[in-house]
């Protein structure tokens, strides 16, 4: 059967989608404020209470009173509904584009049923603070996800309490310092071992919770370096901190080696699975020895990325860890539900509440929806899609596959555009924006660049085999721009909402603009008022 | 049937490592049984979330990539860390019918505020959300959206620099932040932040702090700051003036205390503890709940440097906690711009004239760029919470967030009002203005906040908050919560149900 770009013909140009991303030239909300028109009405404040009560805000105390008048837009209902509709259009989602170019992140579809479920006022409506026999249900479901997650990584406990990945990263290296001042250790173990191809959040937040960072390089063939561990661990080790798959899809064979050599300097294993797509049901934390490990709801469990959340972590940790596991957790007694706040180790509050309530819901459902046979299907198509990508993006001109030659990855690869960028000069950010021109975001990678002129994609399991193609050749047809007609992918992107963007203002105190205010102030356009 | 597993298990691929499947079968090899006898009996399991789950797909890609089977994928995966079997979770329910009725039958066991008469707030306030909100924010193109570029994203980056554009007007300052996780969060943040703008280290916190954002500093300042706690007021709830003066010296960074306070008070002293802290080369760091800012004077105008809090009220439903995001907002200088550890999108002008492009502003600050040298760290936090707050200040306009605020009070103050008509009730607590929240002593009644909320839940109400744990030196105290949602018809229910279960 041919393929979509095999059938599309555009006048004997490359085969590609003739895209073109709204633009609506949209001003910015204040511009469209027309003084006295209201946008909805709060419910008016009845006479039995006026009457009884008066003017409460005029008799607050002067310096409790706002004195200046807020300026806020002043748009009816349906203007800001079109302005907003407006903007979502100059915006592409996951559902709208082939969204494989933002490895490490896991795109992938989030069910419209489990959205459905997830905002009916069965949850919405309900108070965290409220009696536990009226709220029965959502803890169940939390009770409920807790199992699952703890099948799916053989830990022992988990939190579901965490906003995102990286505050589950941060929650466990605070488990860590207090495994560590529990038993008298504090101010010794000050050190937390990451590896470059590890979240930069793994190196982050070690150090916001205190610690200081060793960061080790991988080996020649792109693997974390076991000797380099064995040099850099001592007396001063608290833990480890890494993914595995790293962000360059490839799996550490001599992990639980890793851990071994941590464990035996004194020091607690976490394994970051932002990257554990690819692995449900092949491996898991507590085969390695994992003390600790962490799970993105937005990736892994589909809930969706709402533009940068809100996203939910689930952090899992063995027995002797859970005391200090962030407080309340939830438990069953045999008949009902309940959050035991009984926890005097615990590392506190994380979070509000008990975490993004509707995103555990969300990720109980999609996996309820598979089952365990279904979680295997979701990585091993995960990993074919990736290793079909693989062969396919590296027969385009100009690209590599950096380390571990020859070898399959797991669930997304760290390409480079080395060769391609010597020779024509064009690099990789700039291929991204050329894309974005068809119609799909690409993305580089995270800094530090060890991967020179790097680009990371990651085809999880919602893509079909014809969605594939399509993104290769789009970044074919970007490549062979690059060596036929660079400027056409230096001055990219022709087909997006907006044009190149002056980014001298961004890093310049006296120009950037954080708000639409400082703007004005700073701009001739707020000095002519 | 036996027979042809057995001869499908003689033609799986090699496990890695040299070793025969056969020998020791890991949780791949029986998937791949399993789907081969599926196969040959025409009833593979086709996935409607997973395209490349049709067979013959799959063995095209897999011939395509020259692999046998998925196995081969894995071969850096060692057999001692694969699993030998399936993992045990419960059934699936592959069609979406009982999938919807199975997670229904499982919430249907909650009752809501809907169904019940609540006056819960302590942090989740159950506010109107215009419909609007949530149409803008169930749009596909925003929920499923996630790190695009300005080019591709364009959306993303004006509705959240217009949110945060909206909360400056708000708050009356020209810097806020790309959401946060939460409140807790944005006021921990905050603190850190204090501290290397002023290289001290040492915070005091007013004890009326929310129990839980006083949890998450103290957890996440450990490393490097001292807390300590500030005595408050018995009679008003306020700042005691006096234990500020005796705390605060040239070793504090910061003073953080909030308005209103967890108890519901409100700190009409804002401007001279500003000045205390001010004298002494400290920052003023005020947490506040942004829906009263359409009647009250924002933290900046008494003196604040850094004010943050927490966006749920705007827009967002309850969510059983789940529709929480946080803001720091400061004045645009550089010594505190270059201490925020969020993404901060910026307006700048673009190739084309009368464009207006978006950006990070300030990148190198962050851990995305600097790795452990960035300021904390930043990751997936709130953002759709964020754009779905600038669609509610939108619609409030500046008129709808005074009528708002001032119906708010007076609903709160003609509850009070009515509260402590009953026998035995003190409402408020505190002799201090209150905006929406406010403490109720039941001492007099005799009876136990546990005891009277259990009694009321049989009226359909959710009683206020209990305090008795967390403030014992308020006995048996609730911390109730007013907003516009509440009729008169709402809070006369309240007083009549109290007053026959103190009775």
């Amino acid at each position: 059967m041919q393929s979509i770009t095999e059938k599309r013909y555009t006048d004997g140009r490359p085969n590609l989608r003739r895209f073109h991303q709204a633009k609506w030239d949209e001003p910015i909300i204040f511009e469209l404020s027309n003084p006295g028109e209201r946008g909805i009405l709060p419910p008016p404040i009845e006479d039995g209470i006026r009457d009884a009560v008066g003017d409460v805000a005029s008799a607050l105390p002067d310096m409790l009173r706002r004195k200046t008048p807020l300026d806020l837009p002043e748009m009816a209902q349906p203007q800001v509904v079109r302005h907003y509709m407006r903007l979502s259009q100059e915006n592409l989602g996951l559902d709208l584009n082939i969204d494989i170019g933002q490895g490490t992140c896991t795109m992938k579809y989030s069910p419209k049923i489990n959205e459905q479920l997830a905002r009916t006022p069965q949850i919405t409506e309900l108070h965290p603070l409220q009696p536990e026999e009226t709220v029965q249900g959502i803890l169940e479901i939390m009770y409920k996800f807790e199992q699952i997650l703890k099948e799916i990584s053989g830990l022992d406990r988990f939190s579901l309490q965490l906003g995102a990945g990286s505050a589950a990263i941060y929650a466990a290296a605070s488990i860590i310092r207090a495994y560590h001042a529990a038993r008298g250790d504090t101010g010794q173990r000050d050190e937390i071992i990451t590896t470059i191809f590890s979240h930069p959040s793994d190196a982050a937040c070690a150090k916001t919770a205190g610690f200081n960072v060793i960061t080790l390089y991988p080996d020649d063939d792109g693997y974390p370096d076991l000797n380099a561990l064995k040099e850099a661990v001592s007396e001063r080790t608290a833990g480890l901190m890494t993914a595995n798959p790293e962000d360059t899809g490839i799996f550490n064979p001599r992990i639980a080696e890793f851990v071994d050599v941590v464990h035996k300097a004194g020091g607690l294993c976490f394994y970051d699975q932002a990257n554990a797509n690819g692995v449900l049901g092949i491996t898991r934390a507590r085969k390695a020895g994992f003390d600790l490990c962490h799970f993105n709801l937005h990736k892994t469990f589909s809930t969706p990325h709402g533009c940068g959340g809100p996203g939910a972590g689930a952090l899992g940790v063995i027995e002797a860890l859970s005391p200090f596991l962030p407080t309340p957790v939830v438990a069953y007694a045999g008949n009902r539900y309940y959050l035991d706040h009984n926890r005097p180790q615990s590392i506190g509050k994380v979070r509000a509440f008990y975490g993004v309530a509707g995103n555990v819901l969300r990720a109980y459902a999609w996996v309820m929806s598979l089952g365990a046979e279904g979680l295997m299907e979701v990585s091993k198509t995960a990993v074919l899609n990736n290793n079909y990508l693989l062969k396919k993006m590296l027969e385009i001109p100009g690209v590599s596959a950096p380390y571990a030659k020859g070898k399959w990855r797991i669930e997304q690869v760290r390409y480079s555009w080395e060769k391609l960028c010597k020779e024509t000069g064009v690099h990789s950010e700039e291929i991204g924006l050329r894309a974005a021109d068809f119609g799909v975001h690409y993305w580089t990678s995270h800094h530090p660049f060890i991967v020179p002129e790097p680009c990371t994609l990651e085809p999880t399991e919602s893509f079909s085999k014809a969605d594939l193609d399509e993104y290769v050749e789009i970044l074919k047809h970007v490549a062979h721009e690059a060596y036929t007609d660079s400027d056409r992918v230096k001055t990219a992107p022709h087909n997006s909402t907006v044009h190149r963007t002056d980014q001298a203002p961004f890093d310049d105190p006296s120009q950037w603009a954080i708000t639409w205010r400082a703007y004005l102030k700073k701009t001739e356009r707020g000095k002519k008022g | 049937m036996r027979y042809k597993v057995w001869n499908m298990r003689r033609r799986c691929p090699k496990a890695s490592g040299g070793k025969d499947a056969l020998g020791e079968p890991n949780a791949i090899t029986w998937w791949l049984i399993k789907e081969a006898v599926r196969m040959s009996e025409n009833r593979a399991i086709v996935y409607p979330y997973i395209p490349n789950s049709v067979p013959r797909v799959k063995q095209e890609m897999l011939k395509g990539v020259g692999a046998r089977s998925e196995e081969d994928f894995y071969e850096d995966v060692p057999e001692a860390l694969r699993l030998k079997k399936p993992l045990n979770l419960p059934e699936s329910l592959l069609s979406e019918c009982a999938l919807k009725r199975h997670v229904e039958g499982i919430l249907s066991r909650n009752r809501t505020c809907q169904e019940c008469l609540s006056f819960l707030g302590a942090g989740c306030y159950q506010h109107h959300v215009p419909a609007v909100c949530d149409e803008i924010n169930q749009r596909s193109e925003f929920l499923t959206a996630y790190a695009g570029e300005p080019y591709d994203d364009h959306g993303r980056f004006q509705a959240l620099f217009e949110y945060a554009s909206m909360m400056g007007e708000l708050l009356n300052m020209d810097v806020v932040n790309v959401p946060t996780y939460d409140g807790l969060q944005a006021a921990a943040t905050s603190v850190r932040m204090a501290a290397r703008i002023t290289g001290r280290q040492e915070a005091l916190i007013v004890k009326t702090i929310h129990p839980a954002v006083l949890s998450k500093i103290r957890d996440y300042c450990a490393p490097n700051l001292q807390i300590r706690l500030l005595d408050y007021d018995a009679k008003t709830g306020q700042i005691d003036l006096s234990a500020l003066q005796a705390a605060i010296s040239s070793k504090t960074a910061a003073v953080y205390f909030e308005n209103p306070s967890h108890l519901g008070s409100l700190e009409a002293q804002g401007d001279e503890i500003a000045e205390i802290i001010h004298d002494h080369g400290g920052i003023c760091v005020v947490g506040v709940d942004p829906i009263s800012l359409g009647v009250m004077a924002p933290p900046v105008d008494y003196g604040a440097d850094i004010v943050c809090g927490d966006i749920q009220s705007l827009g967002m439903h309850m969510q059983f906690g789940g529709g929480h995001a946080g803001f720091i907002a400061t004045r645009d200088e550089e010594k505190y711009v270059m201490e925020y550890p969020s993404r901060l999108f910026g307006i700048a002008p673009t190739s084309v004239e009368g464009e207006y492009g978006f950006g990070d502003v300030a990148y190198e600050r962050t851990s995305f760029a600097e790795r452990e040298e960035g300021k904390e760290f930043v990751g997936t936090a709130s953002a759709l919470w964020g754009i779905t707050a600038g669609v509610y200040l939108a619609l409030m306009g500046p008129q709808g967030m005074q009528e708002l605020g001032e119906g708010v009070m007076q609903r709160a103050k003609y509850l009070m009002a009515k509260l402590s008509k009953i026998d035995g009730v003190k409402a408020p607590i505190f002799a201090a203005p209150h905006f929406k929240e406010f403490g109720v002593n039941f001492d007099g009644t005799g009876k136990a906040v546990a005891e009277i909320n259990a009694a009321l839940l049989n009226y359909k109400i959710f009683g206020g908050k209990s305090l008795t744990s967390e403030f014992p030196e308020l006995g048996e105290s609730a911390l109730y919560c007013v907003t516009e949602v509440h009729t008169k018809a709402d809070l006369d229910r309240l007083v009549d149900a109290l007053t026959e279960v103190v009775s």
